[in-house]
């Protein structure tokens, strides 16, 4: 039961899933970029994985690629829960969104975005969540300082 | 100004001082800018165990033109800072500004680059309660200093010309 | 999905009448319904809601990238204040996911102390909801009542852990200190006043017109469309999903409990007040068997590559003085890898994230928040409502700031 699912996701898409393990109890999946789409549909219309329960990024500076996204999936109706990691990367990262699939996955793409600059082609309105509108740059990336302040109006001191 | 001041410093202006100072310093309407954590021990001391009414300072006043204490409840950020100033530029004279938190005071430990270190770096500030998050009795402590220090004001001040 | 002109207008304060009849008003960040600072831009029709757009971030203040500069211990304090009115749920969830990662467990009084305190947060936290969303309505005595009630929780949790809302109560391998000797017989006498106040609150509230009528058929959401957009915890089971991590997937000894899980049907918002008045009866449930089933021994994992040891032998012997050295200043050091825990928050599921490289600060640490697509949620329950029943769907759905924009 348990590497059932790894095993099923690793013979539908041979070619795009880079690895598979298992680490504490818990199961992932790395899949390609361009595959991400084809195999988020197969999981959630074969496997059953009806709820997206988070969907964020992290970032490996320096290794390239440097950002990887990071999906948890959960079945409400068999109590199985999987990983999947996407790894991305260039200077101007874009993925394709999940938002058809899991309407669920729209304010999760907003934040990835706002954090961490990574583009969702399909989204429908992909615009700052978090951060102010004319904030630049992106708060999570490793070569963002952690004090670099940007004041929205002068401060009195 | 008004016919009050055209004693100028004497006996009679500083009878009206200590009757106006009354009647501010015991109906104290807060506008409770609340955003964060503190918000709990806002909550505490303004019910029934902790009760703040006992000091007059009960009400609340949501709207600023009706307000006469801003009180700053938990982190304010860079995102919100701009809207701070709006309501405390609508607030009318006499106002005052109660620092709830060391959020509001300085920031707190959230040093970074979403926080403004600070409320007084946007808007002056009269009383500052330590705290994360203080104890209900700090917030009825600041409430009898702000009372007190209510008390020390003239109608002769120039911020009221 | 959003009327796509709507995002186009300008983010304004102002109100601003528009050609065919309709207003986008504000209901700006700093508002009495809005707990804590939520900005809703509002296209209104009358006073029918056509268009909202819920603009959130005015209370981010960086927790995760501020975890990875610090040790995994001292992330412990800005979990307390993640979601604030249940601030044990935070700490312990943290907890287990380094736990989990470092591939320990607790001692089993330990465990059980977990269960204890974090059935209590979420009393706090479902007292808090109830007793705001009352309050909003217009039923002052009800809040009163229950902040009454959550007063007396705090009391137990400040003899225990030392804070009453920020109390940072466990560490990795275990908790700060053991319970206080009367903690059973003061347990029995909060939970005393918490059931008369809850009672009296039930009174005035379940069989109310009023609040009946504002509350029954608002805020509705189907069973399919609430699991497409990720919505867990008492919004959920609301709508007849019975999913609660504490039986689906049971961390800590909660499997050695009798509780149920109550499940509405509806999926508006008189069956989440309902859910969540249920649910507060089997915490209290829970902590009166776990208090009967308490076992004695030690609080914290024994390895003190982990546990900070006792300060007799830190000035005692010089091993327990280097491992404390080297815990307090570098920190506990999981192994490299990552995991995902999940622990029943008051919202729904939190989920703990955790990446890490080896060394002392976790590399990347996510907080999974319960009420992030319940808010992104929340404009699609709001379409087509009147505008005071904003006041309803935004206090039961709950929104708590810190954990929402951490």
């Amino acid at each position: 039961m348990t590497s059932y699912l790894m095993e099923t996701v690793r013979s539908k898409f041979p070619d795009a899933v880079l690895e598979t393990h298992s680490f504490r109890g818990d199961e992932t999946v790395v899949v390609k970029k361009e595959a991400l789409a084809d195999v988020a549909a197969f999981l959630r219309d074969s496997l059953g994985f009806d709820m997206l329960m988070d969907l964020t990024a992290a970032d490996y500076l320096p290794r390239e690629p440097r950002f990887e996204l990071v999906c948890h999936f959960y079945s409400t109706k068999h109590n199985y829960r999987l990983r999947l990691k996407c790894p991305v990367g260039g200077e101007q990262p874009s993925l394709a969104s999940l938002t058809p699939l899991w309407p669920g996955a729209d304010w999760f793409e907003r934040e990835v975005w706002d954090m961490y600059g990574i583009r969702f082609e399909g989204h429908p309105d992909l615009r700052r969540v978090l951060m102010y509108d004319g904030f630049e740059g992106h708060p999570l990336r490793k070569d963002y300082p952690l004090k670099k302040r940007q004041p929205r109006i002068a401060h009195r001191d | 100004m008004g016919l009050e001041t055209a004693f100028g410093h004497s006996y009679l202006t500083t009878r009206l001082d200590e009757a106006v100072n009354w009647a501010r310093k015991y109906s104290l309407f807060n506008y409770p800018f609340v955003t964060a954590c503190c918000g709990m021990e806002f909550m505490s001391a303004f019910a029934s165990t902790y009760d703040i009414s006992r000091f007059g300072a009960e009400y609340p006043r949501f709207s600023p033109r009706q307000a006469d204490v801003l009180f700053v409840v938990g982190t304010v950020n860079e995102k919100l800072a701009p809207v701070l100033k709006r309501v405390y530029d609508q607030m009318c004279e006499p106002k005052w500004v109660v620092s709830f938190g060391v959020c509001a005071t300085s920031g707190g430990f959230y040093d970074n680059y979403a926080t403004v270190q600070g409320i007084d770096k946007i808007i002056p500030v009269d009383i500052y309660i330590p705290g994360c998050p203080p104890r209900p009795e700090a917030v009825l402590d600041a409430l009898v200093k702000l009372q007190q220090k209510v008390a020390t004001e003239s109608v002769l001040d120039k911020k009221y010309k | 999905m959003t009327d796509r002109k709507h995002a186009e207008l300008p983010k304004n304060w102002e109100l601003e009448k528009l050609e065919d009849g309709r207003m986008v008003l504000n209901m700006g960040p700093s508002h009495p319904a809005m707990h804590g600072i939520v900005r809703v831009l509002l296209t209104v029709q009358g006073e029918r809601i056509t268009d909202a757009d819920v603009e959130i971030g005015y209370l981010h203040r960086g927790f995760e990238k501020t975890c990875e500069t610090v040790t995994y211990n001292q992330c412990v304090p800005y979990t307390d204040r993640l979601n604030y009115v249940s601030p044990f749920i935070n700490n312990v969830g943290f907890a287990l996911a380094v736990e989990k990662l470092m591939g320990i467990e607790t001692p089993a009084r330990c465990q059980y102390i977990r269960v204890i305190m974090s059935e209590l947060s979420r009393l706090t936290d479902h007292l808090t909801c109830i007793g705001a969303n009352a309050m909003e309505l217009s039923a002052f005595t009800v809040y009163f009542y229950l902040i009454n009630a959550r007063e007396a929780l705090y009391r137990l949790t400040d003899s225990v852990a030392g804070g009453r809302i920020t109390p940072a109560y466990t560490r990795v391998g275990g908790v700060t200190r053991d319970l206080p000797p009367d903690f059973k017989a003061a347990t029995a006498e909060v939970f005393k006043t918490v059931r008369k106040n809850l009672a009296d609150a039930e009174k005035m509230l379940t069989r109310n017109r009023i609040f009946y009528d504002r509350l029954h058929n608002t805020g509705v959401i189907g069973k399919e469309e609430a699991i497409a957009r990720s919505f867990t915890g008492p919004v959920l089971r609301s709508t007849g999903v019975p999913l609660d991590v504490r039986k689906a997937t049971p961390y800590l000894v909660y499997d050695r409990f009798d509780f149920d899980i109550p499940v509405g049907s509806n999926g508006d918002n008189y069956d989440r007040y309902l859910v969540r008045i249920e649910e507060m009866k089997q915490s209290m449930r829970i902590v009166e068997q776990a208090l009967a089933q308490l076992p004695a021994g030690p609080v914290n994992h024994p390895d003190y590559g982990v546990t900070l040891p006792p300060k007799e032998e830190v000035y005692g012997n010089i091993e327990a003085l280097m491992a404390h050295f080297k815990l307090t200043f570098e920190g506990v050091k999981p192994p490299k890898g990552e995991v995902y825990q999940a622990v029943e928050g008051g919202n729904g599921e939190v989920g703990f994230y955790i990446v890490s490289d080896g060394t002392g600060n976790p590399w990347r640490l996510r907080v999974r928040p319960p009420c992030f697509p319940l808010t992104a949620g929340l404009s699609r329950m709001i379409k087509g409502a009147y505008i005071a029943d904003i006041i309803s769907t935004f206090g039961q759905v709950n929104m708590i700031g810190g954990e929402l924009e951490r």
